[in-house]
């Protein structure tokens, strides 16, 4: 299968890659990795007339320690966000799932910002990054803005960044110690989840987040407000689905979907990874 | 558009289409065959070359994205008429059976020791899980790889 014809143009900074994007308009998209994008074009599904690399922008893939929060380039591969010792510090939750993105080949080129941008309620690091309270930042014509995880997925495959937008930053909260959990139920290895929890817990503040369960990665709220007002993790892990509309296809029912949902969020709460 | 790739340790320039796939390049380009194309989704891992020393999914890459690149497939491996140690460790642990899957399971193998030179059987498992083997001879692939880093 090969794409349908397409121009290739290669950006060297952030600011050329935005430029390039506002010359060439709604038929172009970015390339990071490709491991969403090109998949989609060699099925016909994505037929951008113009490709604008940015998969060799260097000074877009770093993580660092920005005092609260992890900073972390958007074209950060899966494989180092994998192995960071700075992750595994102050976000294990992120480093373990980003391990757990389709199989090492992959995680050698899919970068956290792609998957991100690419916005699919399948995927583990959206989830995971809303979980965590993640602050997304977008690049544009005219300048930069921030955008919560929670207002980022607007729906299938859509995100709230802007035609002329590159999404450039993940900022990631330290964890500070909160125990975590990552559950991903496939029936084959490397699979999409057919249903996948992030999830992490301080006393009784939390953070849950669902892959896989709508159009969109579901923020947990009513499990994080029950665990707050006391609940038990039994007992909050019921409401696990409360905020998602889950979708029957091959791999699983809707109702079962929601049964994975609960099950899977007690056990990614009880998990007691630190 | 111009691609200059070093394959197997021969640089080549040549004028290819920029939705050329890369392992379109190296099969129909270069006529390395031995790089097989199984699900052509980056599934199976058939198409599993190195690109800068380590494994990708060739079907899902363009060759314009390893443009300046290194790339080494199956043919690279061998010195002559000397295996390398990983394909010498399949041969004589019955590590395939129709064969079709094996270019790409030595690649990921031998990327897999690269970054951990020492794994248990568990870590051969999830480290091989993007290759898949139609044969299901996983046992006798697991106890290849694990025999080739015994050896070193």
């Amino acid at each position: 299968m090969i794409p349908a014809p397409f121009d290739y143009k290669r950006a060297s900074s952030a600011a050329e890659a935005i430029s390039l994007i506002g010359e060439y308009g709604d038929e172009s998209k970015f390339l990071a990795g490709g491991h969403s994008l090109l998949p989609l074009m060699k099925l016909r599904l994505a037929q951008p007339s113009m490709l604008i690399d940015i998969g060799r922008i260097q000074d877009l893939s770093y993580i660092r320690d920005a005092g609260d929060h992890i900073a972390i380039g958007a074209l950060t591969r899966h494989m180092d966000v994998e192995k960071s010792p700075v992750l595994a510090e102050h976000a294990p939750l992120l480093a373990h799932a980003a391990g757990h993105v389709g199989d090492p080949q992959v995680r050698h080129r899919g970068t956290i910002g792609g998957s991100i941008a690419h916005a699919d309620s399948a995927s583990d690091l959206p989830a995971t990054t809303l979980a965590l309270g993640a602050t997304y930042v977008a690049q544009g014509p005219n300048g930069t803005r921030e955008i919560a995880a929670a207002d980022f997925y607007k729906g299938f495959l859509e995100s709230a960044l802007a035609p002329d937008e590159m999404l450039t930053e993940i900022r990631v909260p330290k964890m500070n110690g909160a125990s975590w959990g990552f559950q991903k139920f496939n029936r084959r290895a490397q699979d999409w989840a057919i249903v996948g929890v992030a999830a992490w817990k301080r006393g009784t503040e939390s953070g849950v987040a669902l892959v896989n369960m709508g159009s969109v990665p579901v923020l947990a709220t009513s499990v994080a407000t029950a665990i707050a007002g006391g609940a038990s993790i039994a007992d909050a892990a019921q409401l696990a689905a409360a905020e998602a509309e889950p979708q029957s296809d091959l791999n699983a029912s809707a109702e079962y979907r929601v049964h994975l949902a609960q099950v899977l969020v007690r056990r990614a709460l009880e998990s007691n990874n630190a | 558009m111009k691609v200059t790739i070093t394959v197997n340790g021969k640089t080549h320039e040549s004028e290819v289409e920029p939705r050329t796939l890369l392992v379109q390049y190296v099969r129909d380009t270069l006529g390395l065959t031995g790089t097989n194309i199984g699900c052509d989704t980056s599934s199976c891992g058939a198409c599993s070359l190195h690109l800068n020393g380590e494994s990708v999914k060739s079907c899902t890459l363009l060759a314009a994205q390893a443009d300046g690149g290194t790339v080494t497939t199956i043919e690279g491996l061998a010195n002559g008429d000397v295996m390398h140690p990983m394909q010498k460790a399949f041969m004589d642990n019955h590590g395939l059976q129709c064969g079709f899957c094996t270019p790409g399971m030595v690649m990921a193998a031998i990327g897999l020791l690269n970054e951990n030179p020492n794994p248990t059987e568990e870590q051969v498992r999830i480290g091989l899980e993007g290759n898949l083997c139609r044969c299901t001879g996983y046992h006798n692939i697991v106890k290849s790889v694990l025999a080739c880093a015994n050896e070193k």
